[in-house]
């Protein structure tokens, strides 16, 4: 039988490759936009499936459905949605980027899955056990309030200028 | 009897050099007043001739064994080497003093009428003042290093003086042949004096010449190689051949400036070191033969080429590389203060030829000055006749005549005939051939210099004057700030050469009954005994008769006959010689041609020596500096504009440009970690 | 499991990056960027498989700085927009030589 958590890995991974491809290529911004959400949606999906399924529901929240509407608001307020022009740069860019992308790619997928990172697998058993005692949002937010507080209360405070600053930025007149 | 203490020493040296200040301080403050130069440049070098008298006759009365070193200051202590700024007072080095201060007074004296008129006449006196001083540190300095300030110091103000009138490029570009024909020269004594650091680790005279006879074997590859390089300074120094070539051009300098420099004192240098290194020069016997050579053959060539010039400056300065060649022979030869004693009587009547030509000259000038005739007053083919307006300097000049030319009882006789026996007498030993060559030179030397003289002082004071009428009226005898010196010259020309007559020519009826003695000679025997002994022991006792035959007394008769009779068939010759005015007589032809154009020594020179030089340098700076040296450092400015201008292509502005960038940063960064 | 989500992150990387070098519209140029975030987070969701459960909680963070960032930069894109007419970054050049 085939193995379905692999299977379905493979389809989301395909998805959201797919969904970067179409957001990278799109040259409408809306399709380039949606194209972007897919590719989350599918990375939500591949979060269940590696056991972080708190983490999968504030993916599709926060990311699927604050930022990217956001985005669209944007898109929406500035009238971009109407006008096709291209906006690729020319072509020894794109050779370029290719270039460079693939570097990166190669540096990474060679980096990051090397066996000495991947060696002391004993993080997932922990995860699990900690999600069988205090239910899946416990195991983020123990650690969250517990150990890494002062960073929380860092990024409020980061929030805080944010908005502040998104405000000041975007008015007509200071 | 008690030793030499020298009196104010220094002062000697001083006072020119603060007469040289304050001059110069005129020249630049107030140029155009004449009172305070002519007093205080004249009154420097009379003072410092004061105190010279008064160290000399200290000296006199206890004569020191070895020089008396009257220390300054420790001016260069190099590891092992100690050079100080010393002074020496011997006997070689006084009498020099003596000649440097006191025909140098007279000049000074002759100056300020001569240069009375001109407009830098404060610069001009400032100039002969930083002279003396410069040859004063020269003669009586006690070590190389020291004697070299000297050296170098006479040569720069014979440039000063030389181009003195250097508006005119002819008299910058004499200067300058002059400076640089120097520096040739004194290359040699720099090579010299390395090599004697190098063997004998010291430079100063007590020292180096105590040590060479024992550190140098006779007639070694090493002492001949340094005795070689120091006469190579002489020859530029003392214009020698092949360094003779700027005392011609230098005639471009005024007449004061010639007398002084060019025939009293700046030439005399070299023969002067020769003699002070006579110690080296004795344990060489291949270079005294060089240096006699080179004597003989020079006195030889500049008297031939005497006879056909026609500038009266010009004849006087052939003459005296002439007479400068038979000094070099007195020494070359072993004869150190027959070569000194020539040097002195030299300076009596070289100074006063030229001196009295310059009274000429002023004459001829005043008066061709008033009809503004554009005629040479230095040609002696527009005079004439002129004892008729300048009988004093008539009377004066035919007694340097019959001093240079050797007739008895005037200086020359003396000198000169020394020399020419001392040639022969030593023609003994390994190069007896050579100087037997040099004696019969130097006697064919003294036959055509009595010539050329006849026919200078015939062609300029006898005869019909080539001058009209016009300029004729305006012929004046020289004003008595001129004469006067001239007269005392004159005298010192008449008995000159009686503070040295050899002991044989004392017992000659009538030619001998002069009060003298062989004086000099025995004067500068402490100073020449460690160079005489050497060549006694390794050479052998003078012989007593010449090559010819004949012991001294014949040849000293006969050189006095020779001379008579030349001079009297000159004369006789020239008289009859039909002249015309400069601008009116065609140019010489033939083998006059060939003596007129000086050999074409100038010409063959500026082919071999200057035009290949000039070349090299021109080519080194198009090719080296501006294409290389220029081009570098202009590449590296260029680059660096080149290096800047691309960077700043990456500031495009643009933002994807920038986040490349970031792209780039990234990927080296994580190259860096993970790989 | 996690060697495959590295590789997709990789993967999903090079996209973001290829489409930060090739895209001229500022907006889609932030997307591309958001993209790339997210290939880290899926990248630090797979190693807390690994070292525990302090992946998912830098995932949070990650999050939320992402969102202050997009706030913040969409209020640039908006008065950039408002000076020049479009966002086209060919015309934000003002800082060039």
């Amino acid at each position: 039988m085939i193995d379905i958590p692999f299977f379905l890995f493979v389809v989301f991974a395909v998805v959201a490759i797919g969904g970067g491809i179409g957001m990278v290529s799109s040259r409408n911004p809306v399709a380039s936009l949606l194209f972007l959400v897919v590719t989350f949606f599918s990375l939500a999906g591949i979060y269940v499936l590696l056991n972080a399924q708190f983490i999968a529901a504030v993916q599709v929240i926060v990311y699927a459905g604050a930022i990217m509407v956001l985005f669209l608001f944007v898109i929406m307020l500035l009238n971009l949605g109407s006008d096709y022009h291209a906006d690729i740069r020319r072509f020894g860019w794109i050779v370029a980027g290719f270039v460079a992308a693939g570097i990166i790619g190669g540096i990474l997928s060679s980096g990051l899955t090397q066996p000495g990172l991947l060696a002391g697998g004993g993080g997932g058993a922990l995860v699990d056990a900690s999600v069988r005692d205090v239910g899946v949002v416990g195991a983020v937010a123990f650690p969250l309030f517990r150990d890494f507080a002062v960073p929380f209360e860092v990024t409020s405070l980061l929030l805080l200028v944010a908005a502040i600053g998104a405000v000041l930025l975007a008015k007509r007149r200071v | 009897m008690h030793s030499f203490e020298p009196t104010l020493p220094w002062l000697i040296v001083l006072l020119p050099l603060l007469g040289f200040a304050l001059n110069g301080l005129a020249a630049f403050v107030a140029p155009t007043r004449k009172a305070l130069p002519a007093l205080v440049a004249p009154a420097a070098v009379g003072l410092a001739f004061v105190i010279a008298v008064v160290n000399f006759l200290a000296m006199r009365a206890a004569p020191p064994l070895a020089p008396v070193i009257v220390q300054g200051y420790s001016w260069m202590p190099v590891g092992s080497l100690q050079i100080d700024a010393a002074l020496q007072l011997d006997q070689l080095s006084m009498l020099m003093t003596l000649i440097v201060t006191g025909v140098g007074f007279l000049i000074h004296v002759y100056s300020v009428g001569y240069m009375g008129a001109d407009p830098g006449f404060a610069r001009y006196m400032a100039y002969i003042n930083l002279f003396i001083f410069f040859m004063l540190v020269l003669v009586l300095g006690s070590s190389f290093p020291v004697m070299f300030v000297g050296w170098e110091g006479v040569g720069l103000c014979s440039y000063l003086l030389i181009g003195f009138w250097f508006t005119e490029k002819a008299n910058a570009d004499a200067g300058k042949k002059a400076f640089i024909v120097n520096r040739i020269g004194d290359f040699g004594f720099l090579v010299a004096m390395f090599m004697i650091f190098a063997n004998l680790g010291a430079l100063d005279f007590a020292t180096v010449f105590a040590a060479a006879p024992g550190a140098f074997p006779y007639a070694g590859a090493v002492v001949t190689t340094i005795t070689l390089f120091l006469f190579l300074g002489a020859t530029g120094k003392s214009a020698q051949i092949p360094l003779y070539i700027w005392l011609p051009d230098a005639m471009a300098g005024p007449t004061p400036v010639s007398a002084l420099i060019h025939a009293a004192t700046m030439v005399t240098a070299g023969v002067y070191m020769v003699a002070r290194t006579s110690t080296l020069f004795a344990l060489a016997p291949l270079s005294m033969t060089v240096v006699a050579g080179i004597g003989a053959l020079t006195a030889l060539f500049a008297a031939t080429i005497g006879l056909a010039q026609y500038d009266i400056k010009k004849v006087l300065a052939y003459s005296t590389v002439s007479q400068l060649g038979y000094m070099f022979i007195g020494v070359g030869v072993g004869a150190f203060s027959a070569g000194i004693f020539h040097l002195m009587t030299h300076a009596f009547f070289k100074a006063l030829l030229f001196l009295g030509s310059g009274a000429v000259i002023h004459a001829m000038h005043g008066a061709l000055h008033h009809t503004h005739s554009k005629w040479d007053a230095q040609d002696m083919r527009n005079m004439g006749g002129l004892r008729k307006h300048l009988p004093i300097t008539w009377v004066v000049m035919w007694i340097g005549t019959l001093a240079i030319a050797g007739v008895w009882p005037f200086a020359g006789f003396f000198s000169k005939d020394e020399i020419i026996w001392q040639a022969a007498a030593r023609a003994v030993g390994p190069f007896h051939t050579w100087f037997t060559v040099y004696w019969v030179m130097a006697l064919v030397a003294a036959m055509l210099t009595a010539f050329y003289m006849t026919r200078l002082m015939i062609m300029t004071f006898h005869g019909v004057s080539r001058l009209p009428e016009a300029e004729q009226q305006h012929l004046h005898e020289a004003p008595a700030v001129m004469w006067v010196p001239l007269a005392i010259l004159a005298a010192l020309s008449v008995v000159g050469g009686w503070f040295n007559i050899p002991e044989e020519i004392k017992r000659i009826p009538v030619l001998g009954w002069l009060p003298g003695s062989p004086w000099v000679h025995e004067w500068l025997q402490p100073v020449t005994r460690t160079a005489d002994a050497i060549f006694g022991a390794q050479v052998g006792a003078l012989s007593e008769a010449s090559p010819l035959g004949g012991g001294e007394v014949a040849w000293a008769v006969i050189s006095f006959a020779i001379a008579v009779a030349v001079i009297a068939i000159a004369a006789s010759m020239v008289l009859r010689w039909q002249y015309r005015p400069a601008l009116e007589s065609p140019e010489p032809a033939g083998l006059k041609r060939l003596l007129w154009r000086k050999w074409y020594v100038d010409e063959i020179y500026d082919v071999l020596v200057v035009r290949p030089l000039v070349g090299a340098s021109r080519w080194l700076w198009r090719w080296v500096d501006d294409a290389v040296i220029d081009g570098s450092v202009n590449g590296l400015a260029s680059g660096s504009r080149g290096l800047g201008w691309l960077s700043s292509r990456l500031q495009t502005g643009q933002l994807n440009t920038y986040a490349f960038a970031v792209v780039v940063g990234v990927i080296l960064l994580l190259a860096f970690v993970v790989l | 499991m996690v060697q495959y989500s590295l590789w997709l992150s990789a993967v999903l990387f090079a996209l973001g990056v290829l489409g930060v070098v090739i895209r001229r519209n500022a907006i889609i140029l932030f997307m591309c960027v958001e993209l790339m975030l997210n290939a880290a987070n899926l990248a630090f969701v797979a190693f807390s498989r690994v070292v525990g459960i302090d992946g998912q909680v830098f995932v949070f963070f990650v999050m939320t700085v992402a969102a202050a960032e997009a706030a913040v930069g969409l209020a640039i894109v908006i008065s950039l927009f408002r000076h020049s007419e479009s966002v086209d970054t060919r015309n934000f050049n003002l800082l060039r030589w």
